[in-house]
C-alpha cells in the first residue's frame, strides 16, 4: 500500500506537467479555469500523500488551505470576472500554439537537467519530482509571456506559484506553516489587485487585450 | 597484394575507354553500345573484387606519378574496400543506363561525355583508395572538375550553367577546408601519408580544430545544412544518369572521407564532436524531407530526399561518435552499422528513382510534375521498377530501406546508459524526430510515385509515351534487384558492414548476429529484438494469399470495367486530380517557418487568372545572398585600384621601391 | 518453436478474421444506444460483408493492376498484424519475424498501397482522399512509434510478445509513462481507425470524408476486402492497446492450458473497450480537418513527454 501511494506521488507530478501543458495549448479560457482547478486539485493530492506517508500533520493544513483557496475560493473568483468582463476567446497568441509547444518540450528537457543534481541533495519522498515542478513554474512563466490578453496571464501567473508550492513539498517536505500563509496571503491580494486591474484596464480601453498598454508609452 | 593490382588495372580500364571514346567524340552508337557496357562490366568486377578484398587483410600500393620525390600512396582496407563495392555496383547499373540513354542533341558529344564519365567513376575509386593528403586532394579535385563537365552536359541552357556554377563555387569552398584540415593534422610534421597522420596525437584543440574543418569540407560535398543550396540545383541540371551517380555515389565519397578522417585518424575523439554531427544531420533530414514534400519538378523532390538521406548517415554516425568517446563499442558498432547499410541503401533506390526519372524525360520531355500522369500504362517497365524504388525509399519492410531504419531506432533505445545526463535526455527527442523524418519521406515518395505514375494523364503527348529500352531496363531493374535482395538478406550486409566497424571503433555485430543464424537479423539478441525479412515477406504473401482465396470461394458475383464512379459527377477530366502543389500543402501548412512563400492569388479583376506559389529555401536569402552582396561590394572597394591610368600603374611601382628601399634601409 | 505456439498462432489468426466484423457491431450498436436510436443487429457487418460478396465488382476503365491488390495487400498486412499482437498467449512463432518497429512499418505498407491506389484512377476525391490520409499517417505514425518506445525502454525489448510478458510480470506499479503513452495511443488509433473525432465513419459529404475518400471506388469483393481489413485493423489496435496496458489473462509461454481462459478474459477486455470507444465517439464532435494535425501533435508530444518522464522518474 505504502509503496503504491508513493508511485502516486509520481503519478501526481505528471499530471500535473500535462496540465501545464494543457494551459499552453488551449484557446479558450473557460477550459483555463478548469485546468487551474485540476491543478489545485492534484496538488492537494500530492501534498495529502506526502503527509500521509511522512507522518508530518502540518501538510495536512497545508492541504486543507490549499483546497479552500485554489480549488474553491480563487476558482469562484475568476468565473465572477469572466462573466463580469464577459471574455470567451483568446485567439490571439504571439506564436502559434505548434511552436509553444516545441518551446515548451525544450524548456522541460532544460528543467529536468538543471534539477538533476539539486534533487539528489535533497532527502524529501517525492524528490525526483523537483524537476517536473521546475518544468511547471518555467512554462507557466512562458505562458504568461505569450498570451495577448490579461486573464490568462493572471492564470499563468497563479500556475507558477502552483508549481513553487510543489517546488517546496518535494524538495523540502513542504514549507513552514508561516511561510505557507504568508504566500497564501500574498497570492489572494495579488489575485485581487490583478482583478480590479483587469477592470480598469477594460474601462479605459474598452478591451483586455494589453497590447493598447502599449499606448501609454512616451512618444 | 593481389586485389588492389587488380582494382587499379580496372580502374585504367576506364580511362582507356574514357580516352578512346576520344577517337569516336560523335558515333554515338559505338559509344553508348559498346563503351558504356564496357564500362559497367568493368564496374561489376570492380564490385567483385572489393567485396572479395573487404574480408582479407589491408593491402598498400605506390603509384609514381606527380611529382618527383612524392608518390601516391594507396591503400585497401576494408573501410574502402566497402565504398569501392558502392562504387562497383553504382557504375554497373548506372552505365547499362546511360547505354541506352545517351543520344544526339545533347550540348557535349557524346565521346566528351564517355571521357569525362569514366574519369569521373575512375576518380571517386581513387579518392577512395588514397592513403595520403596529397593523392587524395588531388583525386577530390579530378573528381569534382569531371562532375562540372558532366552537369554542364547540356550547357547550352543558361540555369544549367548557374547550377554548374554553384556546384564548382561551395566544392572549392569545401576543398579549402579540406587542405587546412590536412595542414592541421600532419601537426608540422611535412609527411602526409595516412599511418603519420594515424600516429600523431593532437591535443583537444587541434583535434577539434581538425574535426571542424573536416566537418566543413566533406559536408560541402554531402551535402549537409547550411552548405546543401547546390545540391537542388546542380541534381536537375545534370542528366539522369549523371545525377544517378551523383547522389547514390559521389556523395558517399564525402561520407567516407567524414568517416576516415573522424573515427579513423582522429581516434573517435569527444563526445561533443558526436553531438555536432547529430544536429547537422537532424537538421538535414528534417530539411531535405519537408522540402522534398512540396517540390513541383521531379528531380528537385529527388535531390532534397538525397539530403534527407545524408542526413539520416551522418545522424548515424554522430551517434556512434558518442558512443564511441564513452568506449561502449558495441552500441557504436550498431549505429555505425545502421549508417553503412543506409548508405548501400541509398545508392540502390536513389539511383533507380533518379534513372527512372531519366527514363520518363526522354518518353515525354516533361520535368514538371504538374504535366506529368497516367504513365503506367504506357511505361509499365519503369512504372513497376520505380515503385519497387520508392517502396525502399519510404523505409517500408522487407526492402533496404527498412534495415538501415531498423537498426538506427535499434541504437537509440539502448542509450538509456550513457553517463552524460543531457544526452539522455535528448536522445528520445532525437528518435521521435527521426521516426518524422521517415513518416514524411514516405509521403514524398507516394506524391512523387502517385502524381507521375498513376492517375490520368494531365497532358494529351502522355498516352504516347514510350517505355524503357532494352539496356534502360536492365539498369533499373538492377537496382531493383538490390533494394529487394539487400532488404531479404540483410546478414551479409551486416558481416561486410562489421569488417568496416572493426577498424573504426574496435567492434562489431557479425558475432551476435552469426549466432542466431543467417536469416534472423538480431544484433542484440532475439529477446531484445529480432526481424526476419524473409519470413516477413512470407507472411504477407500468404495472408493476402489468404485474402485472395477466401474472396474466391466466397465471391459469386461477376467483374466488369466502367467509367470511373466519381461521386456521380460527369464531365471530369484529368485537370481536377491533385496537383504537385496541392498534394504538399498540408505540409507547407505545418511546417510554414521552414519556408519562404511568395503566392500570387488571382482577383476577380484578371482576365487570365492564375495562381502560383513559389517554395524557397531560407538559407538563400538569408544567408548565401546577403554574403554574395558583401563580397560584390568588397571586390567592388578593391576594384577602385583599378585606375586605368597609366601614370596611376607607375605611381604605384614607385610608391612600392620606395616602400622597400626605406624598409631595406632600416 | 513448440506445437502450443503453432496452434496459439493459427487460433489467433482464425480468432481475428472471424471477430473483428463483430467488434465492428458491437461499437456500432453501443453509438446507436447511446445516441438513442434504434441499434442495428449484432450480425449486421457480416450480412454486409456477405451483400458485398454476392455483388458485382464494377472496376473504372483507367484502373491499373494496383488497384486491384490493393485491397488483398491490405487484408494481408492486417491478418499479419493480428497474428503478431499478443492476443491470446505471448509464446507466438511468429513474433520473432516481426518487432513493433516492424508492426508499425506493416501499418506504413497498407496506408502506402491504400494511397497509390486512390490517386491510381485520378478522380479528385480520390487523390483528396488520398493527400488527407497520407496527411493523419505520417502523423500518426511517429507517434505510434513513440508509444511503443515508451514500452520498450521499460521493458528493454521491442519484440512485442517480450514486452508484453515483462509488463504483464512486473508487479503493479502506477507509472506515469505507460499512462501518457496510453493517452497518445488512444488518440493515435481514433486517427488511424478513421473514428469521430478524426473522420465520422458514417459520413456521406465527401468533403468531409478521409478514409472512405480511399474506397470511393471499390465495389464488390474489393470493398468487402476493405471493410474486412478496416475492422481487422480496429480488432489490431484494441489488442495491441489491451496487450500493452492491461495485459493480464494472457496465456504465457509454456502453459498452453491458459489459453481456455484467455479467450474469455479477451472477449471481456475487448467488449469493454468497445463500450468506451462508442462513448468517446459520441460525446466527442468531429473537428475539422485542419485542426486534426494538431490533434496528432498533442498526441505526439504526448508520447515524447512519456519518455522524457521515464527517463526522470524512472531510471
Amino acid at each position: 500500500m505504502r509503496a503504491l501511494l508513493s508511485q502516486s506521488i509520481n503519478l501526481y507530478a505528471a499530471s500535473l506537467l500535462i496540465v501545464s501543458f494543457a494551459m499552453i495549448s488551449q484557446r479558450r479560457i473557460l477550459s483555463l479555469v478548469h485546468l487551474y482547478t485540476t491543478q489545485g486539485a492534484t496538488l492537494v493530492l500530492a501534498t495529502a500523500t506526502v503527509a500521509y506517508l511522512t507522518n508530518q500533520p502540518h501538510l495536512f493544513y497545508s492541504a486543507a488551505i490549499t483546497l479552500a483557496l485554489k480549488v474553491v475560493l480563487i476558482p469562484i473568483l475568476l468565473h465572477r470576472v469572466i462573466d463580469r468582463l464577459d471574455v470567451r476567446w483568446d485567439v490571439e497568441t504571439l506564436i502559434n500554439i505548434p511552436t509553444t509547444m516545441l518551446i515548451g518540450i525544450v524548456l522541460v528537457v532544460f528543467a529536468f537537467n538543471l534539477a538533476l543534481p539539486i534533487s539528489q541533495l535533497s532527502s524529501s519522498i517525492a524528490r525526483s519530482t523537483l524537476g517536473i515542478a521546475l518544468a511547471c513554474v518555467l512554462l507557466s512563466f512562458m505562458m504568461m509571456i505569450v498570451r495577448s490578453k490579461a486573464i490568462p496571464q493572471v492564470i499563468g501567473f497563479l500556475a507558477m506559484e502552483n508549481g513553487l508550492f510543489f517546488a517546496a513539498t518535494s524538495a523540502t517536505n513542504g514549507m513552514p506553516m508561516i511561510v505557507e500563509l504568508g504566500i497564501a496571503l500574498d497570492v489572494l491580494v495579488g489575485a485581487l489587485i490583478l482583478g480590479v486591474f483587469m477592470f480598469q484596464i477594460r474601462e479605459q480601453f474598452d478591451s483586455l487585450d494589453i497590447s493598447h498598454l502599449e499606448k501609454l508609452r512616451e512618444e | 597484394m593481389i586485389h588492389i593490382d587488380w582494382i587499379l588495372v580496372l580502374v585504367g580500364g576506364w580511362l582507356a575507354l574514357g580516352i578512346g571514346a576520344l577517337f569516336t567524340l560523335h558515333n554515338t552508337g559505338f559509344v553508348a553500345r559498346r563503351l558504356f557496357p564496357a564500362g559497367a562490366l568493368i564496374g561489376l568486377a570492380l564490385a567483385a573484387v572489393s567485396l572479395d578484398a573487404a574480408f582479407d587483410t589491408p593491402e598498400v600500393a605506390q603509384l609514381v606519378i606527380g611529382l618527383p620525390g612524392l608518390p601516391m600512396h594507396l591503400r585497401l582496407d576494408g573501410l574502402s574496400a566497402f565504398f569501392l563495392v558502392v562504387i562497383g555496383a553504382g557504375a554497373f547499373g548506372t552505365s547499362m543506363f546511360s547505354a541506352g540513354y545517351f543520344r544526339t542533341g545533347e550540348g557535349t558529344p557524346p565521346g566528351l561525355m564517355c571521357l569525362e564519365y569514366h574519369v569521373f567513376l575512375a576518380a571517386m575509386a581513387m579518392v577512395v583508395l588514397a592513403d595520403d593528403g596529397y593523392a587524395f586532394m588531388v583525386m577530390w579535385e579530378t573528381m569534382a572538375l569531371s562532375s562540372f563537365f558532366l552537369v554542364t552536359a547540356n550547357h547550352r541552357v543558361p540555369a544549367v550553367r548557374h547550377a554548374a556554377y554553384l556546384y564548382l563555387l561551395i566544392a572549392h569552398i569545401g576543398a579549402i577546408a579540406l587542405l587546412l584540415c590536412f595542414g592541421v593534422l600532419q601537426a608540422n610534421t611535412g609527411d602526409y601519408t595516412f599511418a603519420n597522420l594515424r600516429a600523431q596525437q593532437l591535443g583537444p584543440v587541434w583535434s577539434s580544430i581538425a574535426f571542424g574543418f573536416a566537418v566543413v569540407g566533406f559536408g560541402a560535398k554531402a551535402g549537409l545544412v547550411p552548405l546543401h543550396v547546390w545540391l537542388p540545383e546542380a541534381h536537375p541540371a545534370a542528366p539522369s544518369p549523371v545525377s544517378a551517380l551523383m547522389s547514390a555515389v559521389m556523395l558517399k565519397t564525402a561520407i567516407y572521407g567524414l568517416l576516415r578522417i573522424s573515427f579513423d585518424l582522429l581516434h573517435g575523439g569527444l563526445w561533443w564532436w558526436g553531438a555536432v554531427l547529430l544536429a547537422l544531420g537532424l537538421a538535414s533530414a528534417l530539411l531535405g524531407v519537408v522540402f522534398s514534400t512540396v517540390q513541383t519538378e521531379m528531380k528537385r523532390l529527388l535531390a532534397y530526399s538525397s539530403i534527407e538521406n545524408i542526413g539520416l548517415i551522418v545522424t548515424g554516425m554522430g551517434l556512434a561518435l558518442i558512443f564511441r568517446s564513452y568506449t561502449m563499442t558495441t552500441l557504436a558498432a550498431l549505429a555505425l552499422t545502421a549508417a553503412l547499410v543506409h548508405v548501400l541503401a541509398h545508392a540502390c533506390f536513389k539511383s533507380l528513382l533518379f534513372l527512372g526519372t531519366g527514363a520518363v524525360l526522354h518518353a515525354t520531355g516533361e520535368r514538371n510534375l504538374g504535366k506529368l500522369g497516367g504513365l503506367m500504362r504506357s511505361m509499365p517497365w519503369a512504372a513497376w521498377l520505380m515503385f519497387v524504388g520508392i517502396l525502399g525509399g519510404s523505409g517500408l519492410p522487407p526492402l533496404a530501406g527498412f534495415i538501415s531504419e531498423w537498426l538506427l531506432l535499434q541504437s537509440f533505445l539502448f542509450t538509456t546508459a550513457l553517463p552524460n545526463s543531457f544526452l539522455n535526455m535528448l536522445i528520445p527527442l532525437v528518435a521521435a524526430a527521426i521516426a518524422l523524418v521517415a513518416a514524411l519521406a514516405c509521403f514524398a515518395m507516394v506524391k512523387f510515385f502517385g502524381v507521375i505514375f498513376l492517375g490520368q494523364p494531365r497532358e494529351e503527348k502522355l498516352r504516347k509515351a514510350h517505355d524503357a529500352t532494352g539496356f534502360e531496363r536492365l539498369g533499373l531493374a538492377w537496382f531493383a534487384a538490390g533494394v529487394v535482395a539487400m532488404g531479404l538478406f540483410p546478414v551479409p550486409l551486416i558481416d561486410l558492414a562489421d569488417r568496416v566497424t572493426q577498424i573504426l571503433v574496435g567492434g562489431g555485430l557479425a558475432q551476435t548476429v552469426h549466432a542466431n543464424g543467417w536469416f534472423l537479423l538480431a544484433p542484440m539478441g532475439v529477446e531484445r529484438a529480432s526481424y526476419i525479412p524473409a519470413l516477413f515477406l512470407a507472411g504477407v504473401a500468404a495472408a493476402t494469399l489468404l485474402g485472395l482465396l477466401i474472396a474466391r470461394r466466397l465471391y459469386r458475383g461477376t467483374s466488369r470495367r466502367a467509367p470511373a464512379w466519381a461521386c456521380g459527377y460527369a464531365g471530369t477530366n484529368a485537370r481536377m486530380q491533385d496537383t504537385a502543389e496541392g498534394f504538399g500543402q498540408p505540409i507547407r501548412q505545418i511546417f510554414e517557418p521552414f519556408f519562404r512563400t511568395t503566392r500570387h492569388l488571382p482577383t476577380p479583376f484578371d482576365t487570365r487568372p492564375y495562381y502560383r506559389v513559389l517554395v524557397e529555401d531560407r538559407f538563400w536569402h538569408g544567408i548565401y545572398l546577403p554574403v554574395a552582396r558583401l563580397v560584390d561590394s568588397a571586390a567592388r572597394l578593391v576594384g577602385r585600384l583599378q585606375q586605368g591610368r597609366i601614370s596611376i600603374y607607375l605611381l604605384y611601382s614607385f610608391v612600392t621601391l620606395m616602400f622597400l628601399l626605406m624598409l631595406v634601409r632600416l | 518453436m513448440s506445437v502450443a505456439g503453432i496452434v496459439a498462432q493459427l487460433l489467433e489468426i482464425a480468432l481475428a478474421l472471424a471477430a473483428a466484423p463483430l467488434l465492428v457491431g458491437w461499437v456500432d450498436q453501443w453509438r446507436a444506444r447511446l445516441q438513442n436510436k434504434s441499434a442495428p443487429p449484432l450480425l449486421q457487418s457480416y450480412r454486409v460483408l456477405r451483400k458485398l460478396f454476392h455483388k458485382e465488382s464494377v472496376v473504372a476503365d483507367s484502373a491499373t493492376m494496383l488497384f486491384r491488390i490493393a485491397p488483398y495487400v491490405k487484408f494481408g498486412c492486417m491478418t499479419l498484424i493480428c497474428a503478431i499482437v499478443p492476443t491470446l498467449s505471448t509464446d507466438l512463432p511468429l513474433a520473432t519475424a516481426a518487432d513493433a518497429i516492424a508492426l508499425v512499418g506493416l501499418l506504413a505498407l497498407a496506408r502506402t498501397f491504400l494511397a497509390l491506389a486512390a490517386m491510381d484512377i485520378g478522380t479528385a476525391f480520390g487523390t483528396m482522399g488520398a493527400r488527407r490520409d497520407m496527411l493523419v499517417g505520417f502523423l500518426a505514425e511517429p507517434a505510434l512509434l513513440m508509444t511503443l518506445f515508451s514500452a520498450s525502454l521499460i521493458t528493454r525489448s521491442t519484440s512485442l510478445a517480450n514486452m508484453v510478458e515483462s509488463i504483464a510480470h512486473r508487479p503493479f506499479a502506477l507509472e506515469p509513462s505507460l499512462a501518457f503513452a496510453g493517452i497518445a495511443f488512444t488518440m493515435v488509433s481514433l486517427a488511424e481507425n478513421a473514428r469521430v473525432p478524426v473522420d465520422n465513419p458514417a459520413t456521406h459529404l465527401e468533403l468531409t470524408m478521409i478514409h472512405e475518400a480511399l474506397i470511393l471506388e471499390y465495389s464488390g469483393r474489393h470493398l468487402a476486402m476493405m471493410e474486412w481489413a478496416a475492422a481487422l485493423k480496429l480488432f489490431a489496435y484494441s489488442c495491441i492497446g489491451l496487450a500493452l496496458f492491461f495485459p493480464w489473462g494472457l496465456a504465457q509461454s509454456g502453459t498452453p492450458l491458459a489459453m481456455i481462459i484467455a479467450m474469455p478474459v479477451l472477449i471481456f477486455k475487448l467488449a469493454i473497450g468497445g463500450v468506451a470507444l462508442a462513448l468517446i465517439e459520441t460525446v466527442s464532435a468531429k473537428m475539422r480537418i485542419f485542426r486534426v494535425p494538431e490533434f496528432l501533435a498533442t498526441a505526439f508530444l504526448l508520447a515524447v513527454i512519456g519518455l522524457l518522464v521515464h527517463q526522470l522518474l524512472e531510471s
